[in-house]
């Protein structure tokens, strides 16, 4: 048997098609939701994609938040279904309040596409459970909005509860605080980052790197032991 | 005021109407009244205008154009070739590709980010218009002297509108090129390319047939932006006395396009779609009878039906708006509600505005008067054709006598040395990462190549492995000295850039720059161009499927270099077996292809180091540039090669320093016995590579060379982290990489 993915599509959502076929290389079955749509299809875990949905406007992730679908991922994410928020997935998944914090301009004002060294901090969640942690991985990252903030007191808890899921190693390529690229909720099953795992599971495509595979094989090994 | 109707213009034939105003010259407005029989309405004149402009009728250029057809070789892979949207290729497997490039100079200048970001947004609508999904887009830009204080206005908007629009739209940005000139300090080139895929049987075309079949436009609502855009900004010079002409620059909107975009393909996927076209310059008179003089009847269309951003706007500009984001489709009458529930789906605004009619004029109803009544052939396709005087300037031969031969070289290693880096850290020479890294390379999830290789490259068919590549290129310093050979220089690097990754030329497109077409020296060097790049194409069997002719690039007297820029589309069976220009493994030979004279003259070395121009370019071998190819692509598709690298701007000093910073190991490199160091290192002979050949292939490798006859020269072995070059000198690639990678940033960061 094989897990069931789910893909949510937002107008303006870019990697929704490079993500479902990410999903198949893991060997998971992908399946397309449409952000009007509050049917999951039954789903066993959700991934919303990086893109610049609604346009960015108004702030990045603030009006897809309000999408019919997100009421039920919302829901479901808190009675603990696995979510990974990829870019403009993330800024979608803080602005719901999934995960603390805010994404603000780079702090060098550009768009920024860059093969980006992380570290996995956190190998215990839904999302990273083939990595090991402390492992250091090269994925794309490519965002203007990309500067991860939160207060102190937030920044604190994360770090003592081991709740930062990535840092950028080498380059902080946005001014984001801590160097955090991503995160995770208490619970491991909702995981945000900034870069773009779903554009490094090729050899020769992209970077020509396989490190960001293991998300979804961590998420489907997880999904058919359950 | 009374709507100058088609009944009122024929009782008041002397009415004073502002054709001038509207860039009509007083014998085109004369041919519009012979033709009608009558003055034309307030709207007719407002469409004839734009549609006879420069930029839409190609009246200057058309003359000389017809050459690429006349002399077009022969070929199967072409599917529909120029005069459509964009040129469509055959690449196997049931894929067909679609690609070209357009300029959006003079409104990037004006306004550079929505100049650049709508520049993005009219070619990827081309090629929606033809049927195809967007995969990829390329921008080969120009910009005055990187130190000029209006250059750091110019390029840091071109570039964020070009990051912005496209990485909004979701399209990979693989290549493209950047060049500093103080030609074009007032008349930047702002070009840009785009390709797209689809089935064989998913082609559509731009026509109108079918009466009763119903027009729709959908997309944005008709705003007052960019009125005129085509006539009054494309096609004429700059000159400070006139009043800004920023209304006439168009605003974008990305995500607006990306829903059209999406909404279209699935459109195209259930077959609801007879004719298609999209709204670029002059807008909807460009549309509606472009349609119709495609399809075989007329049309009939209610402009009150037009969603408008703006009530108060009038018919006239109704018609001439060049609001982005709009197209107009043909759907059969039984399909428009799914097409309309299609649009619905995407929140795509989408209007009938009118309908296909059995006769054959194009009539326009403004609050059920009838305000246009026309032969649409008459506006979109029978427009002026000028035979323009054209003279070698009498300048030419002086330039071409004062050969770089006279410039002082370097004597010495030391020299060279010194001269290596200021080179390689020149702003046309330096690394462009700053600029291309504001740009999205992987979205879509299928970029195999993208810059700084020698072109960029896209998996088409995730299961074959098919792909393609392209490239595009131009030198408008050696079109200078002869635009004839300077075309076919520019063709002959793009088929090598295209080559040197593995992929087999195809097709190319074009986008040709020049100054005004009023000066005789500029259309010498126009029509000079065309038949240098017509002759090029035809031997080397790259047919042009179609492109962009910009002209006006001039302030004042001052007209730019001439600038074709070609674009060559290249098919890759297998993706896997592309060749990179990266140096990455230790201990391989480096191998000199083609041969090397003493060409300086244009080159980057004699800009950089002399500020020098003048003398003949490089001599053109097109023969010699396919056997190359010919050798590079079996040489990649057999695992001869791991890296190549084309020979161009700079010579081999460069190229190696680029495939060396790009892999991260040095090289040690031998002049080749009996030649001069200095040549060898900065010559701009075209017709070359340098390849990088694993030692277990070097037989076979120079085998293959040598059984085909091109010339191969060993010159070195991939090792350490210093480029050495024996007896001369040696520079550490921390420091070739400082001088390479700290301009751009250092200027613009």
């Amino acid at each position: 048997m094989t897990a069931r993915i789910g893909v949510i599509t937002f107008p303006g959502t870019l990697d929704d098609r490079d993500t479902q076929r990410a999903v198949r290389l893991a060997g998971a079955e992908a399946v397309p939701l449409w952000h009007k749509d509050k049917d999951l299809k039954q789903v066993d875990a959700v991934v919303l994609p990086g893109g610049f949905s609604y346009g960015d406007y108004l702030r990045a992730g603030a009006i897809s938040r309000f999408s019919p679908v997100m009421d039920t991922v919302i829901e479901q994410a808190k009675a603990g279904m696995p979510v990974l928020g990829i870019c403009n997935g993330f800024q979608v998944l803080t602005e719901t309040h999934l995960l603390p914090g805010a994404m603000l301009r780079n702090n060098h004002l550009h768009f920024i596409c860059r093969d980006q060294k992380l570290r996995v901090e956190n190998a215990g969640t839904a999302w990273t459970a083939d990595y090991t942690a402390g492992q250091e991985i090269n994925i794309p990252l490519k965002n203007i909005d990309g500067r991860y903030v939160a207060d102190e007191r937030t920044l604190d808890e994360l770090e003592a509860e081991g709740r930062v899921a990535f840092r950028y190693l080498d380059v902080n390529p946005n001014g984001s605080l801590r160097d955090i690229a991503g995160i995770t909720n208490a619970a491991g099953n909702v995981v945000g980052l900034m870069p773009h795992p779903e554009h490094a599971v090729e050899p020769l495509i992209g970077t020509g790197r396989t490190d960001g595979l293991g998300f979804f094989t961590s998420i489907l090994k997880k999904l058919v032991n359950a | 005021m009374t709507l100058d109707t088609v009944k009122h213009a024929a009782g008041t034939p002397d009415v004073d109407q502002p054709w001038a105003e509207l860039g009509l010259k007083q014998e085109e407005y004369e041919r519009v009244r012979e033709i009608l029989g009558r003055r034309p309405t307030g709207a007719e004149l407002a469409m004839y205008s734009v549609m006879w402009s420069e930029h839409c009728s190609y009246k200057s250029s058309k003359v000389h154009l017809r050459q690429f057809g006349e002399k077009a070789p022969e070929t199967d892979a072409l599917l529909v070739g120029i005069g459509e949207n964009a040129g469509v290729v055959d690449v196997g497997n049931g894929y067909a590709v679609t690609f070209k490039v357009e300029s959006h100079n003079h409104p990037s200048y004006v306004e550079p980010y929505q100049g650049a970001a709508t520049g993005v947004g009219g070619i990827v609508r081309d090629i929606i218009a033809m049927g195809a999904r967007p995969v990829a887009v390329v921008d080969p830009l120009r910009f005055g002297a990187a130190d000029h204080p209006d250059t750091k206005r110019v390029l840091p908007g071109v570039v964020a509108g070009i990051g912005g629009y496209g990485n909004c739209l979701g399209l990979p940005n693989i290549g493209g090129e950047v060049v500093f000139d103080s030609c074009y300090q007032g008349n930047p080139l702002v070009n840009a390319g785009a390709i797209g895929v689809m089935r064989h049987e998913d082609i559509h075309l731009a026509k109108a047939s079918g009466a009763g079949n119903k027009v729709i436009l959908y997309g944005a609502r008709t705003g007052g932006d960019g009125i005129g855009g085509a006539s009054i900004l494309a096609s004429e010079t700059f000159d400070d006395s006139k009043p800004s002409k920023r209304p006439a620059v168009q605003v974008g909107d990305p995500f607006q396009e990306k829903l059209l975009i999406e909404c279209t393909l699935e459109a195209f996927a259930e077959k609801l779609v007879v004719g298609i076209q999209d709204l670029g310059a002059a807008g909807l008179s460009c549309a509606t009878s472009e349609l119709a003089s495609n399809g075989s009847g007329g049309m009939r269309v209610e402009l009150d039906d037009v969603p408008l951003r703006d009530s108060t706007l009038s018919p006239e500009e109704i018609l001439m708006s060049e609001s982005q984001e709009r197209m107009c489709a043909v759907v059969e009458p039984e399909k428009v509600d799914r097409f309309l529930e299609i649009c619905e789906k995407w929140d795509v605004t989408a209007t009938v505005i009118g309908e296909v009619t059995d006769g054959d004029r194009l009539e326009i109803f403004w609050h059920g008067e009838k305000i246009v009544d026309v032969d649409p052939r008459t506006v979109a396709h029978e427009g002026p054709v000028y035979e323009r005087p054209y003279a070698r300037p009498e300048w030419q031969d002086t330039l071409q006598a004062d050969d770089a031969a006279k410039l002082a070289r370097p004597a010495n290693g030391d020299e060279l040395r010194e001269q290596v880096l200021k080179l390689v850290g020149s702003p046309n020479q330096a690394s462009k990462s700053w600029i291309t890294s504001q740009y999205d390379h992987f979205v879509q999830g299928n970029t195999v190549l993208a810059s700084p290789e020698d072109s960029g490259m896209i998996r088409i068919d995730a299961e074959s492995g098919l792909g393609v590549a392209l490239a595009t290129d131009g030198n408008g310093r050696f079109a200078k000295l002869d635009p004839y050979h300077g075309a076919q220089l520019a063709l002959a690097e793009s088929y090598r850039n295209v080559a040197a990754t593995g992929a087999k030329p195809l097709a190319v497109s074009d986008c040709l720059n020049f100054g005004s077409p009023e000066d005789p020296a500029v259309m010498w060097q126009f029509a000079e161009a065309i038949r240098g790049l017509a002759d090029g194409c035809q031997q080397l069997g790259t047919p042009v499927t179609g492109g962009n002719v910009s002209l006006y690039n001039q302030t004042g007297e001052a007209a730019i270099h001439p600038t074709p820029v070609v674009a060559v589309l290249g098919v890759i069976d297998d993706v896997a077996r592309r060749t990179p220009v990266a140096f990455a493994e230790e201990g391989q030979l480096l191998y000199l292809l083609g041969d090397t004279r003493d060409e300086l003259s244009g080159s980057a070395w004699a800009q950089v180091i002399h500020d020098h121009l003048g003398g003949l370019p490089p001599e053109v071998d097109l023969e010699r540039e396919r056997l190359l190819a010919e050798i590079l692509i079996s040489a990649s598709r057999d695992g001869m090669i791991d890296a190549a690298h084309d020979l161009s701007d700079g010579g081999l000093v460069q190229a190696l320093v680029e495939s060396c910073l790009k892999g991260g190991k040095g090289a040690r490199v031998v002049i080749p016995d009996g030649q001069d160091p200095f040549v060898t290192l900065f010559s701009e002979s075209a017709g070359r590579a340098v390849v990088s050949v694993p030692r277990s292939e070097e037989l076979r490798f120079t085998d293959m060379c040598g059984a085909r006859g091109l010339p191969v020269t060993r010159i070195g072995v991939v090792d350490g982290d210093v480029l050495d070059v024996q007896g001369q000198f040696s520079i550490p690639l921390s420091e070739l990489r400082t001088a390479h990678e700290e301009t751009i940033p250092g200027i613009f960061g």
